[in-house]
């Protein structure tokens, strides 16, 4: 077991190295001149244009910047934003918030898709069955932006329910209405996985066997069927999970929410190099992590997977 | 967020209206700091929209909205600008104009930093100093290029700056200059206590001002979410606060602020989302603002693009500048938050003008338009495409495409608009030059004044000249201008300048955007400045 995590470790080093350099290949070949662009519509003095980009490394050829980068990372330094914070007091500081986000979205999303999907795939074909589909699908075709100005407008602006933003009081009990937005729109696959696969396992012999040695449904479905259906929801919220850590963008946006998304998505606009590549990077660790915990999990869910290093 | 794309950017002459601008130093347009506000509650917060600063807060290093409101609020320069862009001394008690090049600053005695540090003429030169040193690489630093001294290349003292005493200060310029005194509201020119030179990194995220307002402690400033700044009890000038502070909420998008100001969370907001043109004077009543702003927005054909080069080229930019129904765009498209423009400046600058001769080549004239461009096909045959360039993360795409629409439909040629994703892309090729379209081009003013719109832009070799526009007699207009101390005298030139400029258009003058903005009912005494920044001093909460 030891073992299999250290060499899942090991494998995530020349993903680490691949990454970046792809990532900053990708920014560096960026059209645009991001020294200039701070300068507005105002053409800056060009002997002011060349020593802004010196500062920056900007005006050294790619490989050059990747090693400059790269350095820094071991010694911790990420590099320093157009703002003049170092990159990783950014991290420090919007992470928290977008794991508190992604964690109370993930839980909205799959304590309803697992009940719902349950009881689903129980009435298999009945109304329950059928509207909850109906549902999925709206929340599967809905666009994440129409949802969350809907949500923002209606139940907060209107009803007064919710704040229509987060801003400074980002704590977990502020978060509710971005994370329910968040949730749904990650809730009509996970549910209908759910079903799906609680369907499946109705029909395995085992479950037949619970039943016939006189056990009651209150436990053959929680502990017999659900249990197991539940592996491949493990694949599922692995995704989803770094899917909403990750790709928060547009919602963190609607609601003024602290988080990385928001962020990176101003340093994208601006052509900051450091703050790009240091989060995108920072998604790749959390990504390889989430992987390897989900197949972790696993094991615990299936006595029948065992963890060899081969 | 949007708004820093045009740049806050300028040199400029252009003077006030006397030689010296005497004091109402002291005189008091807000309520007192005496906890008894005119009509409100004198302790209370204000919650205003802002966006993170793009650069430390050091006011030579601040050239956006975002940071640039903070600072505003936390400073007090020599002058302060009023609504309607009118100077008033501040920190200064006397700017006499001996000469278009040399000005003798005198400051009130007795006025301090929120350290305790007396404001003296010496924060002032060593505050312009760092501004302008080549090494400090400050984002303003052509605020001094004017001053006796300035150097790009290397670094080098601003020797134009005179310590005369404690309080009284002299200003060489190395140019003509008459409005010079009228820019020394820009925060560029804010004097800093001495306590920023020993370390300006803490000092960036801590700073110490002089102003109406002051962090509310260490770590005021949370990065990405808001400040905090209550009023300074130790302010002494034009500008005391009628209220507590400011509680300045930062925004990624403009939507979320609105929704914040419809649900009570938010006060003020200066910035209205393009999705709510449309609602939000039915919104907010008459809590809504929308007033013409000192923004000039515009695009550019370069005269290096083929057919548009010399007479041809003069004929063409006439017959597309006539065929754009600008009143139609500003009223479908934008809602009316925009406003067509008559000349090359803003009608909130004082010499502003709808009647300049030659300015019916901003109207729409459909027959005239096709009668210009089949003058310039009998030079040489039009072949091609017109095409516009914008960044598409401006909300520029729709107007873009009207105006494309309307040049196609009147002139009968194709054209279009020509998307760059971001910003800095449309930049970087417009300053190398390689460009190969007409592109957008706008304008946000430095200080009030004519001048800050015409010299850097259309001036010989001028810093933004970006369709290197070039003409002598332009050139002789300007600076004349610049160099008439009566503000009439001069107004009257730079007018007779833009008459040339109406004839040749280095750039195709479309509207002036507006400031729109709204209040909610918890707050009185908005009132929006000349930069589109509410007055936040004047506000009052409705107890």
């Amino acid at each position: 077991m030891a073992l299999y995590i250290l060499k899942r470790i090991l494998q995530a080093i020349p993903v680490f190295f691949g990454a970046t350099l792809l990532i900053y290949f990708m920014v560096f070949a960026m059209p645009g001149d991001p020294i200039a662009a701070l300068f507005g519509d105002r053409q800056p003095n060009p002997a002011l244009l060349e020593r802004l980009r010196a500062q920056y490394h900007l005006d050294q050829p790619f490989i050059v910047q990747y090693f400059y980068y790269i350095a820094g990372i071991f010694r911790l330094d990420f590099g320093i934003s157009f703002s003049g914070q170092p990159v990783i007091d950014i991290l420090a500081r919007t992470f928290p918030v977008t794991l508190r986000l992604a964690v109370m979205a993930v839980v909205i999303a799959f304590v309803l898709a697992i009940v719902i999907g349950l009881f689903s795939a129980l009435g298999k074909g009945g109304i329950f069955d059928n509207s909850m589909l109906v549902v999925a699908l709206v929340f599967v075709a809905v666009p994440i932006f129409v949802l969350a100005f809907l949500a923002q407008y209606f139940l907060a602006v209107q009803l007064g329910w919710f704040r229509p933003t987060v801003g400074a009081r980002n704590d977990w009990g502020d978060l509710w209405l971005p994370a329910i937005v968040l949730g749904l729109s990650v809730y009509a696959t996970s549910m209908r996985l759910t079903r799906t696969s609680t369907i499946e396992t109705l029909n395995q012999d085992w479950v037949r066997t619970a039943y016939s040695k006189g056990l009651s449904r209150g436990r053959v479905i929680p502990v017999h069927v659900l249990r197991n259906s539940l592996i491949p929801m493990v694949t599922d919220l692995g995704t989803v999970f770094g899917i909403l850590m990750v790709g928060a963008t547009v919602t963190e946006g609607i609601f003024n929410v602290p988080g990385v998304g928001n962020t990176l998505y101003q340093a994208i606009i601006r052509g900051e190099n450091p703050t790009v590549v240091s989060f995108v990077t920072v998604f790749v660790v959390v990504y390889v992590l989430i992987n390897i915990v989900v197949d972790l999990v696993y094991g615990l869910l299936d006595p029948r997977i065992r963890y060899v290093p081969s | 967020m949007k708004r820093n794309k045009i740049t806050l950017a300028g040199v400029g002459l252009l003077s006030a209206s006397a030689l010296v601008l005497v004091g109402c130093a002291g005189s008091n347009n807000g309520a007192g700091d005496d906890g008894e506000g005119a009509g409100g509650d004198a302790t209370a917060i204000i919650t205003v929209n802002g966006s993170e600063p793009q650069n430390p807060l050091i006011p030579t290093n601040t050239n956006e909205v975002g940071g640039g409101k903070i600072l505003d609020a936390m400073f007090a320069g020599l002058i302060g600008y009023a609504a309607d862009g009118s100077v008033f001394n501040d920190v200064a008690e006397e700017i006499t104009v001996d000469d278009p090049q040399n000005l003798t600053v005198k400051i009130r005695e007795g006025l301090t930093f929120t350290d305790g540090e007396e404001v003296t003429a010496d924060n002032f030169i060593k505050a312009w100093n760092y501004g302008a040193l080549a090494s400090n690489e400050q984002l303003s630093s052509y605020f001094f290029e004017d001053i006796e001294g300035f150097s790009y290349d290397a670094d080098s003292e601003l020797t134009g700056l005179e310590q005369v005493d404690d309080y009284t200060f002299t200003i060489a310029l190395n140019k003509p200059a008459s409005d010079f005194a009228q820019r020394l509201g820009y925060s560029a020119y804010y004097p800093l206590p001495d306590a920023a030179f020993d370390d300006i990194e803490s000092f960036g995220e801590n700073p110490i001002g002089n102003g109406p307002y002051m962090l509310e402690g260490e770590g005021a400033w949370q990065h990405d979410v808001g400040i905090n700044l209550v009023s300074n009890p130790d302010y002494d000038g034009p500008r005391t606060p009628a209220n507590g502070g400011l509680d300045i909420k930062f925004y990624a998008s403009q939507d979320s602020a609105y929704a914040d100001l419809l649900a009570g969370e938010l006060d003020v907001l200066d910035a209205i989302p393009d999705s709510a043109f449309e609602t939000f004077e039915s919104d907010l009543g008459d809590r809504a603002v929308n007033q013409p702003a000192a923004i000039f927005q515009s695009f550019t054909i370069p005269e290096r693009l083929e057919h548009f080069g010399g007479e041809e080229g003069v004929l063409r930019r006439q017959a597309i500048s006539m065929s754009i129904n600008r009143q139609e765009i500003t009223d479908v498209i934008f809602q009316g938050t925009r406003t067509p423009a008559s000349d090359f400046t803003s009608p909130v600058i004082d010499g502003w003008s709808d009647s300049l001769m030659g300015a019916e080549v901003l109207a729409y004239d459909p027959e005239k338009a096709k009668e210009l461009w089949a003058e310039a096909d009998a030079i040489s045959p039009w072949s091609g495409e017109f095409q516009i360039a914008y960044n598409a993360d401006g909300g520029h795409q729709a107007w873009v495409d009207a105006t494309a629409n309307s040049i196609k439909n009147t002139l009968g040629i194709e054209a279009s608009g020509a998307p760059y994703p971001t910003f800095a892309e449309l930049r970087g090729e417009v300053t190398e030059r390689t460009i190969q379209t007409a592109f957008r081009t706008g304008w946000q003013a430095d200080y009030p004044g004519l001048y800050n719109f015409l010299g850097p832009l259309y001036a010989t070799n001028a810093g933004s000249s970006d369709g290197d526009y070039s003409n002598p007699e332009f050139d002789k207009l300007l600076s004349e201008g610049i160099s008439a101390t009566d503000a009439e005298e001069a107004n009257g030139l730079f007018q007779k300048a833009q008459e040339v400029l109406l004839q040749d258009l280095p750039a195709t003058p479309l509207w002036y955007s507006n400031v729109v903005g709204g209040y909610g009912e918890t707050v009185d005494n908005v009132e929006f400045g000349w930069n589109s920044v509410p007055l936040y001093e004047q506000i009052t909460k409705v107890s």
